[in-house]
């Protein structure tokens, strides 16, 4: 991303704020519903991107954990809890989860934390859809609240909207500042190569623990928006597939780049609706699109503006070099 | 007891479907690092190509030729040459993902093009009960567990007794050396994609009389085939076998005794204790570790 200009990307940045802000305003409710849940699953996706882009290890088990988020809203904010109370428990629950599971998987061997998550996954629908004095089984959850700040209400789908987007910001800070802290630094190291991270002395059990769990706590967030904004839950939209849908964003996006789950969520939130004056085919499209994106740039839609960033400036470089030799040449 | 009986029959004709998945799973993983998402939409597939045969008029027979020979087609050449060649060589992950995409993709496809709902199929096995040793046993558990474990010897005496078997092991454990002593690696890891084909048609044509041809099928079948691949061990193809036997009994065993509601835990929380007391899997080799 370097190869633009700092003031240009600033406004761009502040350009696409500003879009997000303004243009929603006269989309009708179906339209801001999408961009509501565009908003919460690029939470989601940020966390997976955290353990998978920054510290290398896959993670089967991110929906779950948007479940886990979901539900722990759902019941507190029916039994009359405000939101951000229901959020705060949803965050240590889900990064509490993700460290008991994520300590004995790590234990093992590198990997093993993409098939223990496997199993939890199910073993948390299992739970979801059985445990129904708690989660209302397979009926779910119904007319779960949506919160009010500083006295407005948020029925409405724009001031909700707003809520998501808002949380979507406070999340993007928090995350941006702690890829650049030397925690992030560290994870990154991490996924580079491990071996080196752990003979320089850092801790990389404790640490890759570290970026699973603070990124199951994301999908807790993520969750805990999830449920006032669809105002229902039941269990069917946190089994596996979400879990494997939220994967795909981030290697869809660009695992690693922070920019990554924003583009990756659009594509799989945004593209299939886009697709739906084909009817019945817009899944099956959106099939082939991610698999022909892929095959084109197994590094996702980052990927391919990094190449070409990266190409541009070899190509300026060694035009700098010319100049500057038959400089040299006219000197002598 | 004659309750306990017929669950292991049945579980372990459940289990020798899984364990053919698992062993074109594991044969996947081993020539060409591959981790296919979409083995149980695999295993979906061939059923319906077999139903449009005889849709279009085939006979039986003919049309189960046909969605073999099909399959082969299809999700081995097809698979190999236009998604995990281009995508091979940039390692593990993306073409993973890529392969949960063509999951969705295959699942969309039959629901459009066939059908949404649940197809009977019907079944190369006689139905009906026969006695052994006191027991009525369906014959078709004892037909599908015939056929699969017909199959799996065949693979292995493949694998172990023939020269071709020997130079498709030589391409999966060390493709520069095989090549060297002029193994046709990449003529060998085509054949393990048609094997696995072959065995996904297989298992598609066992199993669907049992739960029915039904475009959501692969879930379940595909995560089955998983665990049993990694509890067995993710190396081994006899590791495979194993687990997909082991998994199957459980899982049938879990559903009378533990209970229905949480008979689907009973083979993950196993699979989680395999991670943690023996993570190369049951009969699996450690893998070493590389810088």
């Amino acid at each position: 991303m370097s190869g633009f200009a700092k003031p240009l990307k600033i406004a761009l940045g502040l350009a696409v704020i500003i879009g997000l802000i303004v243009i929603p305003m006269n989309f009708n409710r179906y339209g801001l519903f999408i961009l509501s849940q565009w908003a919460v699953m690029t939470i989601a996706a940020m966390g997976l991107n955290l353990t998978l882009g920054y510290a290398g290890q896959v993670s089967l088990a991110q929906g779950a954990f948007v479940g886990i988020g979901a539900y722990a809203a759902a019941i507190m904010t029916t039994h009359g809890w405000p939101l951000p109370a229901a959020i705060v428990v949803a965050i240590i629950l889900s990064f509490a989860v993700g460290w008991v599971l994520g300590y004995p998987a790590l234990r093992v061997q590198h990997h093993y934390l993409a098939f223990v998550t496997l199993a939890f996954s199910t073993l948390a629908f299992l739970v979801f859809r059985n445990e129904s004095w708690l989660t209302g089984g397979i009926y779910g959850i119904s007319n779960i609240p949506r919160p009010h700040f500083f006295g407005i209400a948020t029925n409405k789908p724009l001031p909700f909207y707003y809520v998501c987007l808002g949380s979507l910001a406070i999340v993007s800070l928090a995350v941006w500042w702690l890829i650049r802290s030397p925690w992030g630094r560290a994870f990154m190291a991490l996924r580079e190569n491990p071996l080196r991270a752990q003979s320089l002395g850092i801790d990389t059990r404790r640490y890759t623990l570290m970026a699973f769990a603070i990124g199951s706590a994301l999908g807790g967030i993520a969750g805990g928006l999830y449920a006032p904004l669809t105002q229902y839950i039941d269990p069917v939209p946190f089994n596996l597939s979400l879990s494997l849908d939220l994967l795909m964003m981030v290697i869809v996006g660009g695992a690693g780049f922070f920019l990554g789950p924003f583009l990756g969520a659009m594509i799989a939130v945004l593209l299939p609706e886009w697709l739906r004056f084909t009817e019945g085919y817009y899944l099956m499209l959106y099939a082939i699109a991610v698999m022909l994106l892929l095959i084109w740039s197994p590094t996702g839609i980052l990927g391919i503006l990094d190449r070409t960033m990266a190409a541009r400036r070899t190509k300026a470089a060694s035009a700098l070099r010319a100049v500057a030799k038959s400089r040299l040449e006219t000197v002598q | 007891m004659s309750n306990l009986f017929d669950l292991l029959v049945a579980g372990l004709a459940t289990g020798a479907i899984y364990a053919l998945v698992a062993v074109g799973f594991t044969l996947l993983w081993q020539t060409s690092q591959t981790i296919n998402f979409a083995q149980g939409e695999f295993v979906m597939l061939p059923a319906f190509l077999m139903l449009a045969a005889m849709h279009a008029g085939a006979p039986f027979w003919l049309a189960i030729i046909l969605g073999i020979l099909l399959s082969m087609v299809l999700l081995g050449l097809a698979f190999k040459m236009l998604l995990v060649d281009p995508m091979m060589r940039h390692g593990v992950l993306p073409l993973a993902i890529a392969t949960m995409a063509l999951a969705i993709g295959i699942k969309e496809a039959v629901k459009q093009f066939f059908s949404a709902e649940a197809s009977p199929f019907p079944s190369i096995v006689p139905t009906g009960d026969i006695s052994i040793l006191g027991h009525a046993v369906s014959l078709q558990s004892i037909g599908v567990l015939v056929l699969a474990i017909l199959a799996v010897f065949g693979l292995t005496a493949l694998l172990n007794r023939t020269s071709l078997g020997h130079q498709m092991q030589a391409a999966a454990q060390n493709p520069t050396v095989a090549r060297i002593i002029g193994v046709p690696v990449e003529r060998m890891i085509l054949l393990t994609f048609l094997i696995n084909a072959f065995l996904v048609a297989l298992a598609s044509l066992l199993i669907t009389p049992i739960y029915l041809a039904k475009f959501s099928s692969g879930e379940v079948l595909g995560q089955a085939a998983f665990i049993a691949a990694i509890v067995g061990g993710f190396n081994q193809v006899r590791g495979a076998i194993a687990g997909g036997l082991l998994i199957g009994v459980l899982d049938n065993l879990a559903a009378s005794y533990v209970s229905t509601q949480y008979r689907a835990a009973v083979p993950l929380i196993f699979l989680i204790l395999v991670i943690l007391f023996r993570p190369q899997g049951l009969l699996g080799r450690a893998e070493e570790r590389t810088v």
